[in-house]
């Protein structure tokens, strides 16, 4: 088999519901070894969220945990207890990456802090993901998904502008955070081959969406202002770009060059209106009135399937697409191709079928060996194999409720 | 220094999706050399420049130059004209390629190849080099030549059939490119895995990302509610699989609203207390998250007609008191001024030469000893062809001179 690129990375990940799981899930599906922290108890917190088979919880069977947590070896700790945090350093000590997403602060009351763990393992990355980061006046805001969406900048600008914003749906913030504290990690460790040091990576979700995402509206607020900021199914600043009802769904339709207007219209079989010189200023239309060109467009839409207008534009290089629900999306035949899905078995859940993963490898790509650990999985394992507790010990720990 | 000096990427990226992938890593000290030619600008660079922007006295031609969402994607850069359709560019680029580790691009699939630029060839050129592609549907496969724009890549993605009002049919638009702006975070990840894998190996290797199916890949509850439930998930609105109270409630002003959600009864509690609306508690509507999920518009329109007596700021902090999360839904306005943000500074005073002053998006990928740094304005066209050819290359000042007369440096 080939050398996986993580192969020999040893990864902590004490994290719960999306952020922190999904970036160790993105080392986890190259190769490094994770070993995911869970409180003893009732585990992370998306073994309560679902979906659910049959719509009947049980946390061995979370839909949202499963997707986020494959190829992770699982072990439960009580870290509030001295032997909990004894335990968590020793695996710390021989790790490379730690990776946490618990409040400020809450990590250095649990004496787990990045100063503390540094003396123990000096070439430690240290990643901490939270809303507004560890340091600014927010610091220590409570802040789910909607929240973070919110602040940062981009919920403001999706829906009708009538009407009350809509944040991202699937708490993507999540995914979002983890994936920069992914990258963060990687330019850690690569710099980490030159200094023998490791590094503590301060991730605020907030900023995530702030930058990248929505960073572009702050920029050209001096020259645009805040107008036009929602705008429903409208977007962008030049007719049309739209999400157009049709015979069975929905398309969206984007046309920025004035040459692939000029091939939509032709799509839409040269109606008169399109000569009419009102509609030739696309960007004011845009501005002003794209609800009255959309009603000249959409009965043509109506009697047209999403595949349809999908093929009679993109065979005229038009962009459009048709509005994909899950289940269309899952057996696309594009996807098919692409081979896009793995299976994996897990013992409660059964047999389910999981995204490989955002890109595609060439040499190394994704691979999935293993479904999400069930709860404490491989506690004895990883104490008595790994740390070497003996198993008197091991039942000592049970029993007391440190694992 | 910084994480990354010391790598260098050839950037053929254009619009959104390639460039931001690009500047997250320039961000974190890899030299990015924007490969461009003035026969084919990137699209960004091209128009009249944003209206607001004063043009007045300079001349057309650095109008090229004068675009801000081109500076914004492209700080951190250096630029590199050449009209790779010259016969004589293929001897200059082969000597840059052997020079550099990462090769990105998010043309349509085949314009590479065409270039003699797919990973064969470059590994003929330079062992052990990276090159990535990102487009709409995948390099291959039934759908690989659709044509896309950002807001294409989540309708075929998925996602755009989950984002409207709730009990709604019609979806609503994203206006910020998130298919691409998520397509850049996963590529610059997906770079550095395979840098690491290079420094382990020395092996090098092509990356695809077809941006449609990275939104999807981040779909996996709904993918698992499907398998598990043949369930199809319609339009979320603002509503959580979990949390109750969820939502985005109005408050006083034009357009101003506070985000607000509640986990737990102790956050439930005190949301109603600090609303003035301890009655709520013992409502037998409201008496648990189940109940609360069956009477949620009831519950929203209760909330809104209390919030709504307050400005989205001052509720914020109010409820961010007693324990229960609530952030102003902030516009670009509320941003710019925030105490947090400036304290932060998550945006970044720029002064850039043709247009002044610009407020860039900082890097938020925050490492304790090597932050990334927005230091160096977006390149103009060109701007760093003697660095390259000279520096770089070794390549006489004659020698340059010919190159560019005869157009190869264009």
């Amino acid at each position: 088999m080939m050398k996986r690129p993580f192969e020999g990375l040893k990864v902590i990940e004490y994290g719960e519901l999306i952020s922190a799981p999904y970036c160790a899930r993105l080392l986890a599906g190259l190769g490094a070894e994770v070993v995911k922290v869970e409180n003893a108890g009732s585990g992370d917190k998306a073994r309560i969220n679902g979906p659910f088979p049959g719509d009947i919880a049980d946390p061995e069977k979370s839909g949202l945990f499963l997707s986020l947590n494959a190829n992770k070896i699982g072990i439960t700790l009580n870290l509030k207890t001295k032997k909990g945090q004894e335990i968590f350093k020793k695996l710390v000590a021989a790790a490379d990456v730690l990776i946490e997403n618990y409040a400020p602060g809450y990590m250095k009351k649990l004496g787990l802090d990045y100063d503390t763990l540094k003396l123990i393992n000096p070439g430690l990355v240290m990643v901490s993901i939270t809303p507004f980061g560890q340091t600014g006046p927010y610091k220590n805001y409570k802040a789910y998904h909607i929240n973070s969406c919110a602040a940062g900048g981009m919920s403001v600008g999706i829906g009708d502008p009538k009407r009350e914003p809509l944040t991202i749906p699937l708490s993507h913030g999540g995914y979002q955070s983890g994936s920069n504290a992914a990258t963060a990690i990687l330019a850690a460790l690569l710099a980490r081959r030159k200094t023998g040091k490791g590094q503590y990576i301060d991730i605020s979700e907030v900023e995530v969406w702030a930058t990248a995402h929505a960073g572009q509206n702050v920029l050209t607020y001096p020259y645009r202002g805040l107008n036009g900021i929602r705008r429903g199914i409208h977007g962008g600043r030049t007719y049309p770009n739209e999400i157009f009802a049709c015979k069975d769904g929905y398309v969206c339709v984007i046309t920025p060059q004035a040459e692939q207007w000029k091939r939509f219209i032709e799509v839409l079989g040269s109606p008169e209106w399109s000569t009419n010189p009102k509609y030739r200023d696309r960007k004011a239309i845009a501005e002003q009135n794209p609800d009255e060109v959309n009603a000249l467009i959409i009965p043509w839409m109506l009697t047209h399937t999403k595949e349809e207008i999908f093929k009679l534009c993109q065979d005229k290089r038009v962009p459009c697409a048709p509005v994909y629900d899950i289940k269309e999306v899952i057996n696309n035949r594009q996807i098919k191709a692409m081979d896009f899905f793995i299976e994996l078995e897990h013992p409660e859940a059964g047999t389910l079928k999981y995204p490989k993963g955002p890109c595609t490898f060439e040499k190394t790509d994704w691979e999935w060996q293993k479904a999400a650990p069930l709860l404490g999985e491989d506690n004895e394992k990883i104490i008595c194999e790994h740390l070497g507790y003996s198993k008197d010990e091991f039942t000592g720990l049970k029993k007391s409720g440190v694992i | 220094m910084q994480s990354l000096e010391g790598y260098r990427l050839l950037d053929f990226g254009t619009a959104q999706a390639g460039p931001q992938v690009a500047q997250l890593l320039a961000d974190m000290g890899m030299e990015v050399i924007k490969i461009e030619t003035r026969v084919k600008p990137d699209g960004v660079r091209l128009g009249r420049p944003m209206a607001g922007v004063n043009i007045t006295g300079v001349d057309e031609s650095k109008w090229l130059d004068m675009q801000p969402v081109f500076h914004m994607m492209n700080r951190n850069k250096l630029s590199f004209t050449i009209n790779l359709k010259h016969p004589r560019a293929t001897e200059v680029f082969t000597r840059l390629v052997k020079i550099s580790d990462v090769l990105l691009d998010n043309f349509s699939p085949g314009v590479m190849a065409r270039l003699g630029l797919d990973q064969p060839n470059l590994e003929k050129i330079k062992k052990g080099i990276i090159s990535m592609s990102l487009s709409g549907c995948g390099e291959s496969g039934p759908l690989k030549d659709t044509l896309v724009y950002a807001p294409l890549i989540i309708s075929l993605g998925g996602m755009e059939s989950l984002l409207g009002y709730y009990g709604d049919k019609q979806p609503m638009n994203l206006v910020p490119g998130y298919g691409d702006t998520n397509a850049s975070i996963h590529g610059a990840f997906a770079i550095l895995a395979a840098l690491w894998h290079r420094e382990e190996t020395g092996e090098g290797q092509h990356i695809s990302l077809a941006e449609a199916y990275t939104i999807t890949s981040l779909l996996g509850e709904t993918i698992m509610d499907y398998n598990m439930n043949g369930r199809v998930p319609g339009l979320q609105g603002n509503r959580h699989p979990v949390l109750c109270p969820h939502g985005n409630y109005p408050c006083k002003g034009r357009d101003k609203w506070v985000a607000i959600a509640v986990e737990t009864e102790e956050e439930w509690k005190n949301l109603c207390i600090a609303l003035g609306a301890p009655e709520w508690i013992t409502d037998k509507r409201f008496a648990d998250l189940a109940s609360r999920r069956q009477h949620w518009d009831e519950l929203d329109k209760l909330i809104a007609g209390k919030t709504a007596g307050y400005k989205a700021y001052e509720i914020t902090d109010i409820l961010q008191k007693v324990n229960v999360a609530a952030t102003p839904v902030m516009n670009c306005e509320d941003q710019i001024n925030d105490p947090h943000f400036r304290e932060k500074k998550t945006f970044v005073e720029m002064n850039h030469p043709l247009v002044g002053k610009e407020l860039i998006y900082g890097n938020p990928m925050r490492l304790s000893d090597m932050p990334p740094v927005v230091e160096r304005n977006a390149p103009a066209m060109g701007e760093h062809n003697d660095y390259v050819l000279k520096e770089l290359l070794g390549y006489s000042p004659q020698e340059v001179i010919e190159l560019v007369e005869q157009q190869v440096i264009y």
